[in-house]
């Protein structure tokens, strides 16, 4: 119980840890950490959506940045067709609200995922690392090919998109629509590791054959929730679009697929706030020793090495200890 | 009581060359147990395979209740009512001894798809959670990760998990193997009176169980079933003695 507690603990210092650098940020008037904290609000909401695949589900996908990327480039395209007035396919016209793009981007990763999954999920372990990422190279090729929407040069958003209520060309609107969108998210997530779906897909991750042998087919259930996975995923890719108002096919790379695991690790597999914590360190690094060194990236790895080695659970494992279940 | 709830017709599997199983054809009654004894290697734990759907045959039939399950895969099998436990205990390792009572439970409600409601919430679950844990004694240890249980202990988890799915049969794999003599004794009794829920298939290579709690047993060597029959008949077989039970047996 008491590490239950410590968890819950851990959790609200990670939110007001991300609400209180970019209000300290807005009141020292730097904005530049507000586009920082909105870009690990971003980029933990992508790993939340990988979190519900390979924590919860151990489906370890490679291949996530094809969500992401379809995501960023639903968003794009949408607006860039809103901000020239000419229509996309089917005479279908543009949109510059970020709601029709959030509902299009999920509804379009829903159903690559769906796709995917389906044919993915008949493989395990390496094959289900290989096929993903094989998917998502195709997916990446293909956006780099497509002069149409920039090639290798990538798609610029000239106007950001908009939210009702909100005026996104201000950086701390921005910021709190991202971590309000979050918030949500991560509510959903707890709800559902907790429901009837979650308990099975849990158990399902442990020993698919006991989870069969009480009458719930594994195949099913993985399918469901690599589709929510991805929707996630996706949304967060349409708001990373927007926050950065460039897609480019690097969103589809494979190295964007292991930065997501990356964080999932160093924050802790399958714990609610572990993309949280992952997606902070991640940024972090990123930003401090990458001011001191082109190589900051050999440090994160020896970050990572140690935690894999060490502290398997991540940020939120090594303080709350092991995850508790039913 | 002679109604055959589960009936297996002619099943076959071949590996390659290998007769794993050699049209067996065998049937449990409704109160029965029905214990399936043969040498190691003798092809049980394919059968088993067969029945509970982790193997699909390459010819025959398996119904239960007189409806064709032969094509349907292990999870549908479940569903339809068979209730197993393995050889080797297969648990969810995280999950407490509850949580792994609470999994069977769901599933038998039939409810996977629900995304709001917290499993550890749901009262009538719980419950019936409650009941199933008491019946085998496992109460007191309701909240201990599978993971941390005793051997025996874990035996018992296998048995609750099948009756919280309240199946129409029971496959039972070994369920004595590896336990004590106390805990065997306590386990036949308990098995003893299982019977009038579900009948049950045993498997099982403590021959004392299997005499004093069988009400019939079938012979399997090869693949093949080369007898069925009480126990007494079981015992008087030349072909059994010969192939099985060995000179110095009674």
């Amino acid at each position: 119980m008491a590490d239950a507690r410590r968890e819950w603990a851990v959790n609200a210092v990670l939110a007001a840890l991300l609400l209180a650098v970019p209000v300290a940020a807005l009141w020292l008037d730097e904005p530049f950490y507000i586009t920082l904290a909105a870009r690990v609000a971003i980029l933990a909401l992508a790993g939340v959506g990988l979190n519900l695949a390979l924590g919860l589900g151990g489906m370890v996908s490679f291949g996530h940045a094809a969500f992401f990327g379809v995501g960023g480039y639903v968003a794009g395209i949408m607006a860039s067709h809103a901000f020239s007035g000419q229509p996309m396919v089917f005479g279908l016209q543009g949109s510059n609200q970020m709601l029709v793009i959030w509902a299009v981007a999920m509804a379009i990763t829903g159903v690559m995922a769906a796709g995917i999954g389906a044919l993915s999920l008949r493989t395990s372990g390496v094959y289900f690392i290989m096929i993903t990422l094989a998917f998502a190279q195709m997916v990446y090729f293909f956006a780099l090919g497509w002069p149409a929407y920039g090639g290798d040069d990538g798609l610029p958003i000239f106007l950001r998109n908009q939210f009702p209520g909100l005026n996104t060309a201000q950086i701390w609107d921005l910021f709190l629509l991202c971590y309000g969108v979050l918030l949500v998210v991560l509510g959903l997530f707890a709800m559902l590791q907790h429901s009837r779906f979650g308990v099975a897909l849990q158990a399902i991750r442990q020993n698919p054959t006991r989870a069969a042998a009480v009458g719930i087919s594994p195949f099913g259930v993985r399918l469901v929730a690599f589709v929510l996975s991805g929707m996630i995923t996706g949304l967060a890719g349409a708001m990373m679009a927007d926050l950065t108002r460039f897609v480019s096919p690097s969103m589809l790379a494979w190295q964007m697929s292991g930065e997501l695991i990356v964080i999932i690790i160093l924050g802790g597999v399958g714990r609610l706030f572990g993309p949280v914590a992952g997606a902070g360190i991640l940024v972090a690094f990123e930003v401090f020793f990458g001011g001191l060194t082109q190589h900051w990236q050999l440090w994160l790895g020896l970050v990572l090495l140690a935690v894999v080695l060490f502290a398997r659970g991540g940020l939120i494992g090594l303080i709350a200890g092991p995850a508790r279940h039913v | 009581m002679s109604e055959a709830v589960l009936e297996l017709e002619g099943v076959s599997k071949n590996f390659g060359a290998l007769k794993a199983t050699d049209g067996v054809s065998l049937t449990l009654r409704r109160g029965e147990i029905h214990a399936l004894i043969g040498p190691n290697g003798a092809g049980k734990s394919t059968l088993m395979g067969l029945i509970g759907g982790a193997l699909r045959p390459d010819a025959g039939r398996v119904r239960l209740d007189g409806v064709d399950i032969t094509r349907l895969d292990m999870a549908a099998r479940a569903r339809a009512g068979l209730g197993r436990s393995f050889q080797i205990s297969s648990l969810i390792p995280a999950y407490t001894v509850r949580g792994n009572v609470l999994l069977a439970l769901q599933a038998r409600a039939g409810h996977v798809f629900r995304f709001v409601r917290p499993v550890a919430r749901d009262r009538e679950l719980g419950a019936q959670a409650a009941r199933v844990l008491d019946r085998v004694g496992l109460s007191d240890r309701a909240a201990v990760p599978a993971a941390q249980l005793s051997h025996g202990e874990r035996r018992m988890l296998e048995i609750a998990i099948a009756i919280a799915m309240e199946p129409r049969v029971f496959l039972l794999d070994e369920p004595m193997a590896g336990m004590g003599t106390e805990g065997a004794r306590s386990l036949m009794r308990f098995l003893d009176g299982l019977r009038r829920e579900a009948p049950i298939l045993l498997v099982e290579h403590d021959m004392d169980a299997v005499f004093t709690l069988a009400d019939r047993i079938s012979v399997l060597t090869y693949g093949r079933l080369i007898a069925t029959g009480t126990v007494a008949e079981i015992r008087a077989d030349p072909a059994v003695r010969a192939a099985y039970l060995g000179e110095d047996q009674p």
